[in-house]
């Protein structure tokens, strides 16, 4: 991509694959499912022609697997998927999390659970993106509500996943993924790109699991000079197995940290009438969409409603839910599940204010109507 | 210590967790020489491995050494491969990890005849967990889930993969080192996808439960039924019943995945220079 | 310490004991006894003049704790 863009009548899954080019990714491995199925279509078109590398596996297991080689190899890597794909993948996802492998996984959420409905939107997957693979680790969730968001966000992910040695999940929905919007892509100057951090000592002094101060440890990639091991085990510092107490605990200790310690850098929300707001509506993805049309009528009737955003699903945005519960006469949470963010929402406010819900789990999208009803009923 | 090939091992992760007698031990040695023989550059030079005893060598190698998830190595190794092609890449991985759980990626590497060089350890059982049947134990011999024999067909390796498009098939035993070193090699020198068995002993989880009483009698077990390729060919397929079958059993000719990758990134380079 | 001449030229086996876990994979495959399993349950060198350097115990050593070197 050179030169400024023109606007274009852009998809969310269109947007997600030019995001990641834009972020450097060269190398896609996944497998066909909707509604995802796009990203790899026109990342099978696009990255040999940009010297990368597409392939198509034989299962969803075997893709998040190759990313995690393609990246190890030192090429910025990334899958995406729905609903039973993201469950297949669990368990290279702990492996990418415990062996610190910078990767994007896109989620393309659909009605679950099971094969569920694959052309109907859900956001059931929000608890799986946090705790989908086994044992305490770290991850970063990223949920776009708009075309252009999707670039942007891929990006983000891209970046994300290198600065902190983590697997970042893009966690979109059907209808962002689907949706077109007049789209005006930044030129690639104005895209920050962020690369993993190389090793700063020689082969031989080189100790690949030693943190800086930020908890993440340089990263070597395979082939330049720098032989060590990568592992699922618990490891210690050169990256050999251990069944140490402490040493376990520390990794684990570390791992899940260095996504706390840098949260501010991480987390990402958005506000609209907050300032005054009496009952604050919480939503991601489409439903915010809905949501943002449902504040805007209410303030129009003169009612102080505003809306919250988290942008990063997770790590969760809790000082800033704790800061409207303590205002708030009361939160709304809007989502296309049975209440999973809702959970959250309830820990962050920590009792301070009433949490309501309005979800929808037929595959249909929360309208504005449904999300006013419940804000009127609150107030 | 094997004086002439230490420099390929992390000394200092020895000696390593296997059991007395374990046939990995032997098996890696091989692997080790071969690579040595090769002259491959251990910075370009790398090891995946999957789950289980075998997958555990990785660790003890000085090359860039990769131990995956149960299965999974040969996707892994895929993404390595495809990602960075100029990187030599061996992958090591057991009967359960090769033809159970990862069955998918085997045929689907074999398949696309992609350049990995794949050294099977087949000891015929789980070790790591104890002694359970997999789809390589021989038809009764017992295990800790087949208390009264397995009633299981096994897999004959050799073909699945030969059948799947694998362009190189060997098969040797931890008896016959200088052989497997010998198949190793020659298999790493196919560009394609090189699958060599080898046919290895657990004398703790599998020995001691079907009648062999030393890690010796199960060496010897391995010289008593290997037949070499070449004298198997005038065999009566009763008279080869049980018998391991060792040497090169197949070698065919196919496009390599990676260089027709690359060749059709290059030919829409020209395209688009071109026009 | 320098060699008997009548060794000169003759292998030589060597068994590192910390390694060794006891298999007798080198004890049973030595065609000419060289090696036996002591007390412990270790392999040791009985008869080093009998050695021919074939390497049959030390290529099959699982644990890599012998070397033979041949002149």
């Amino acid at each position: 991509m050179s030169g400024p863009t023109k606007p274009r009548l852009m998809q969310g899954n269109e947007a997600c694959a030019e995001g990641a080019l834009a972020a450097g990714v060269r190398f896609f491995a996944g497998y066909p499912i909707t509604p995802s199925t796009e990203i790899a279509e026109i990342l099978a078109e696009r990255l040999p022609l940009l010297g990368g590398k597409f392939i198509q596996m034989e299962d969803e297991i075997a893709s998040m697997a190759a990313v995690i080689g393609a990246s190890l190899a030192g090429v910025k890597a990334i899958t995406a998927t729905s609903g039973p794909g993201f469950s297949l993948k669990q368990e290279n996802i702990g492996f990418a999390a415990m062996a610190e492998v910078p990767c994007v996984v896109v989620n393309v959420q659909r009605t679950g659970p099971s094969t569920g409905v694959p052309t109907a939107a859900g956001q059931g997957d929000v608890l799986q993106a946090r705790w989908g693979t086994h044992g305490d680790h770290p991850v970063i969730a990223l949920c776009p509500s708009c075309v252009r968001e999707t670039f942007e966000l891929t990006v983000t992910a891209v970046n994300l996943s290198e600065k902190y040695r983590v697997p970042v999940i893009l966690l979109m929905d059907e209808v962002i993924a689907h949706m077109r919007e007049k789209v005006e892509l930044p030129s690639p100057g104005e895209i920050k790109v962020i690369d993993r951090k190389k090793p700063r000592t020689p082969p031989e002094k080189f100790v690949p699991y030693q943190p800086d101060a930020d908890g993440v440890p340089p990263m070597a990639n395979f082939g330049e000079g720098y032989r060590y091991h990568v592992t699922g085990l618990i490891h210690d510092k050169m990256g050999f197995p251990t069944n140490k107490g402490p040493e376990i605990a520390g990794l684990v200790t570390r791992l899940t940290g260095k996504i706390e310690q840098n949260a501010a850098d991480i987390i990402r929300w958005e506000g609209l009438y907050l300032e005054d707001a009496e009952v604050v509506v919480v939503a991601y993805g489409c439903v915010a969409r809905s949501a943002r049309e449902a504040v805007k009528k209410l303030r129009r009737e003169g009612l102080n409603v505003g809306l919250f955003r988290p942008v990063t699903l997770w790590p969760f945005p809790a000082a800033e839910i704790a800061k409207r519960a303590s205002r708030a006469r009361g939160l709304v949470v809007a989502e296309l599940n049975l209440g999973q963010l809702k959970l959250e929402v309830e820990r962050a406010s920590q009792g301070k204010t009433g949490v309501h819900f309005v979800g929808r789990i037929d595959g249909e999208l929360l309208t504005p109507r449904e999300i006013i009803a419940q804000v009127k009923g609150v107030l | 210590m094997l004086a002439d090939i230490e420099e390929f091992y992390r000394l200092d992760r020895l000696p390593h967790i296997w059991c007395p007698g374990c046939g990995n031990g032997i098996v890696l040695a091989c692997l080790v020489k071969a690579i040595k023989e090769l002259k491959y550059d251990q910075d370009k030079t790398v090891v995946v491995s999957g789950i289980g005893c075998s997958s555990r060598a990785s660790a003890y190698l000085d090359f860039n050494t990769l131990h995956t998830t149960h299965g999974r190595a040969l996707a892994f190794a895929t993404g390595i491969k495809l990602a960075k092609p100029e990187l030599n890449i061996f992958v090591i991985t057991g009967d359960g990890d090769s033809s159970a759980i990862g069955g998918n990626h085997l045929i689907h590497a074999a398949r696309r005849n992609i350049d990995l060089n794949v050294v099977i350890f087949n000891n015929n059982i789980y070790g790591m967990t104890g002694g359970q049947y997999s789809p390589l134990t021989p038809k009764v011999q017992k295990a800790t889930t087949a208390p009264y024999g397995t009633i299981e067909r096994p897999f004959d390796l050799a073909k699945l993969v030969e059948a799947a498009g694998a362009t190189y098939v060997a098969r040797s035993t931890a008896y016959h080192t200088r052989l497997t070193t010998e198949l190793i090699i020659n298999g790493a020198k196919n560009k394609g996808f090189s699958v060599t068995e080898v046919i290895s002993q657990c004398p703790v989880s599998y020995g001691r439960r079907n009648r062999f009483n030393t890690p010796a009698a199960m060496l010897e077990w391995q010289r008593e039924m290997a037949v070499p390729v070449i004298k198997a060919r005038s065999m009566a397929p009763e008279e080869l019943e049980g018998k391991i079958i060792t040497g090169e059993l197949y070698r065919g000719h196919a496009p390599e995945y990676v260089s027709e990758y690359t060749k059709l990134t290059q030919r829409l380079k020209e395209e688009a220079e071109g026009v | 310490m320098p060699k008997d001449p009548a060794n000169i030229g003759k292998p030589e086996v060597a068994i590192k004991d910390s390694w060794c876990k006891g298999c007798g994979i080198c004890v049973a495959l030595c065609p000419k006894k060289v090696l036996v399993m002591n007390a412990q349950g270790k392999a040791v060198v009985a008869c080093p003049e009998k050695c021919v350097g074939c390497k049959m115990c030390a290529e099959h050593c699982p644990d890599y704790a012998i070397t033979v070197e041949v002149e």
